[in-house]
């Protein structure tokens, strides 16, 4: 049998995120109208043999993602169940911390998925990829091309061309090492945990070794514990004949920033021509006018004057006037559209407000599209002191009045704007 | 009596308009500028129009001629071979001015208000001097040039150039009254009225000031030619309101050509003026804007402070501001940002032009 550890991370992480993780656990964000964590679920249970799935984070339990957890059982008739580490352990640390519960039935092989990753997760092909190579304990990163500069911000991967194997690892290298970049997506044998209980050892000799050598305080337990997959494991592992890399062609992107939500977005609904036809939106008389890829959720309610795509997703309850205009854009429940509005390149964040002819407008920050292995850059905020025209994102409940611009900029949550601003971030 | 224009160049002020029609026949409120100035000198008695210019323009002239018809007087063209400033027209045309003894109107071209020139002749008959310019109030008389002058009888004493104390707030209006023997201070030859001729005048007691009722203003550039606007419409408003549309969709003073035609659940106003033929599709929300003839605005647009050109078309969901000014026959596609565009005639707008600039 077979089980997956999604890593969820905690409150702690995903800052690139706010203010839209100031609502909701990032796991749990809508891309392509159903949380981030979903796309991941639905692959895994597609596959034979899948018994359970654990997520391992440390958020608090919180209602959202009890909800989310009870729903995705029913729907997807499998064991779901959340683990919550003490404290952030890394990704490798919190798998061997919980890595009872994950043996316990004994599955032959797990995979484990951060759960900032949007992929088609060609998971049997990694399976198949793990009985053809090396001996049948050896460990699978999923792996996917990038262009020289952008490999760099990314795990790098040199392979054995013949064989495929591992022989380098090394994360976000200052310098150009490969463009083969880890995907986050992983298949273990239940042997990983000897290697990475091997690492937990050393960690722990360390520290009685030199104990006073950091400058935090902290129980010592705590840091030999703290044990990143990549740089502590994939690192050692390079070369030894253990860790192989299965390469992908296939659509793949992190999830860091808000705008690169948007993104994911297109890339998951352009998968659900094959997969969820049904959440795809058709023109149909008496409904407002789609184009190309739109995902609304039943209970919004749009004018049938209304133009809405591509890449737009609307959440639950969601209200849109007459003559509003939508484009590459998430906007979450509750919100509501006045008549004529336009939301070009923006996430409008839950019950928020637009007025009439108000246009919210940001600049996407896709992959070049004339290079077929760009990624999304994971943009930082400012570049020389200025804020870089990204998305517009406005959190929970602002309110946008009539006939106003909001151009390149960030709207924290409970606002009242009185104005137009462009490129700003208003607290 | 006569009445000089002095209309000039190539009015490069107010492009890109003026890379399609002379700046004269640009509409101001649905009308040519100059008509606005030629029909109130009509109505003052002025019987014959020459217009000061110093280039070539066949559709001027045409127009010119159309208008003779129309208004029934004579409209004649003085070509300067080179620029004359602003007297040494009145050199060129001296032939044409001298043939009676009446006193004759000047104007510079761009300005507009409610031109006073009945009363302008009274107050010059009544002082009997050679000349009378008209002057109106400023709130800052620091960025121009003063004249000061005695209130009661409206002699004046002197011009000062941008005063860094306040001497007046009173400026020349550009628009004069002259007795014919005024010419005889003037000569062929690149001239300065206000620096050169005005000064001397007013020293030998020659010149007086009227002061001018209700608004100016030189709609030269495109800002001013909005703000004129304004202006223009509000005075219509006192004037002739019966001239503006009001009802439900329009706020505030609004001008439309009637064969424009307007969608539904628009917004117009205040302070729009709407050319012959133009159209507006459904949702379209437009204040402070001058629409030109044959244009089109698209469904659900937003306009604040544009002047659109002659058959230019703004697709849906385009917001343009902070004026944006069309050339003729430009098309914005859909969806766009215009932000203090200057677009020159007959250019596709493609990309969001997030802050002011020149589109070539």
């Amino acid at each position: 049998m077979l089980k997956t550890v999604i890593l969820i991370g905690g409150p702690q992480k995903g800052t690139r995120f706010r203010p839209l993780s100031f609502e909701v656990p990032k796991p749990l964000f809508p891309v392509a109208g159903v949380p981030m964590l979903q796309h991941h679920i639905e692959a895994c249970a597609k596959v034979p043999n899948m018994k359970e799935i654990l997520l391992i984070g440390f958020y608090q339990p919180n209602e959202e993602l009890t909800r989310f957890l009870s729903c995705a059982q029913q729907e997807f008739k499998i064991s779901i169940r959340y683990l919550q580490e003490y404290a952030a352990l890394g990704t490798g640390g919190g798998i061997y911390h919980f890595r009872d519960q994950i043996l316990s039935g004994g599955p032959e092989a797990f995979f484990i998925m951060n759960a900032d990753v949007c992929s088609e997760f060609p998971l049997p092909e990694l399976l198949e990829f793990q009985k053809e190579h090396g001996d049948t304990h050896s460990f699978v990163i999923l792996g996917t091309t990038a262009n020289r500069k952008q490999s760099m911000n990314y795990g790098c991967i040199v392979e054995n061309e013949q064989t495929n194997e591992v022989l380098h690892y090394v994360e976000k290298p200052s310098t150009f090492v490969s463009d083969i970049i880890n995907c986050g997506i992983y298949l273990f044998t239940p042997e990983i945990f000897q290697h990475i209980g091997a690492v937990f050892q050393k960690n722990q000799q360390d520290m009685l070794l030199y104990p006073y050598e950091g400058e935090e305080q902290t129980n010592g337990w705590q840091r030999a514990e703290v044990i990143r997959l990549e740089q502590d494991i994939f690192t050692a592992l390079a070369g030894q004949g253990k860790l192989y890399v299965y390469k992908t062609n296939r659509f793949w992107s992190q999830i860091k920033s808000a705008g690169s939500a948007i993104y994911a977005s297109r890339l998951y609904l352009n998968q659900y021509h094959r997969t969820h036809p049904e959440r795809l939106a058709t023109n149909e008389e008496g409904g407002p006018k789609i184009i190309g890829n739109v995902y609304i959720h039943p209970t919004a309610n749009i004018d049938p004057t209304a133009v809405l795509g591509p890449n737009v997703s609307i959440g639950t309850g969601v209200a849109i006037g007459a003559g509003v205009r939508v484009r590459e854009s998430i906007i979450l429940h509750g919100a509501t559209l006045q008549d004529h509005s336009c939301v070009l390149n923006s996430i409008v964040g839950w019950d928020s407000t637009i007025g009439k002819w108000a246009r919210v407008e940001g600049t996407p920050s896709d992959p070049n599209p004339n290079d077929p292995y760009a990624k999304i850059d994971s943009e930082t905020l400012f570049r020389d002191g200025k804020l870089t025209p990204s998305i517009t994102i406005l959190g929970c409940n602002v309110n946008i009045p009539s006939e106003v611009i909001i151009l390149n900029s960030i709207v924290l949550p409970h606002k009242d704007l009185n104005r137009s601003f462009k490129n700003q971030i208003i607290l | 009596m006569k009445a000089l224009i002095l209309v000039g160049g190539y009015g490069t002020r107010l492009r890109p308009l003026t890379l399609s029609v002379p700046k004269p026949l640009v509409e101001f409120a649905n009308k040519p500028i100059l008509l606005h100035q030629v029909e109130a000198l009509v109505k003052a008695g002025v019987s014959h129009v020459i217009l000061a210019v110093s280039y070539m323009s066949e559709l001027l002239e045409r127009e010119m001629r159309t208008q003779e018809e129309r208004l029934g007087i004579k409209i004649s063209l003085s070509h300067e071979k080179e620029p004359l400033g602003t007297a040494g027209p009145l050199a060129l045309a001296r032939e044409l001015l001298t043939d009676s003894a009446e006193p004759f109107f000047v104007l510079n071209s761009d300005v507009i208000c409610e031109f006073p020139f009945e009363d302008m002749l009274r107050f010059h008959k009544q002082h009997g001097r050679e000349g009378t310019i008209v002057v109106t109030k400023v709130e800052e008389p620091s960025k121009y040039g003063v004249v000061v002058f005695e209130g009661e009888t409206g002699r004046i004493h002197r011009f000062v150039e941008k005063p860094q104390v306040f001497v007046s707030n009173k400026i020349n209006a550009g628009m004069y009254i002259f007795s014919p023997s005024m010419l005889d201070r003037i000569q062929l030859r690149p001239t300065s009225i206000e620096k050169e001729i005005f000064p001397v005048m007013a020293e030998e007691g020659h010149l007086y000031a009227m002061e001018l009722q209700g608004f100016w203003m030189d709609i030269g550039q495109p800002k001013d030619f909005l703000t004129g606007m304004c202006m223009y419409l509000q005075s219509v408003r006192q004037q002739g309101p019966e001239k503006l549309r009001t009802g439900p969709g329009f706020l505030g003073n609004v001008l439309v050509d009637p064969t424009a035609v307007i969608g539904q659940n628009c917004t117009i106003g205040p302070n729009v003026t709407l050319g012959a033929g133009v159209v507006l599709e459904d949702g379209v929300r437009i204040k402070r804007c001058t629409v030109l003839k044959g244009a089109r605005v698209r469904s659900h647009s937003w306009l604040e402070s544009c002047i659109i050109g002659w058959s230019s078309s703004v697709g849906q969901w385009v917001r343009m501001e902070n004026v944006t000014v069309l050339g003729e026959d430009v098309i914005v596609n859909d969806e766009l940002y215009l932000n203090g565009a200057n677009v020159l005639p007959h250019k596709s707008i493609t990309d969001s032009v997030p802050e002011p600039r020149i589109i070539m």
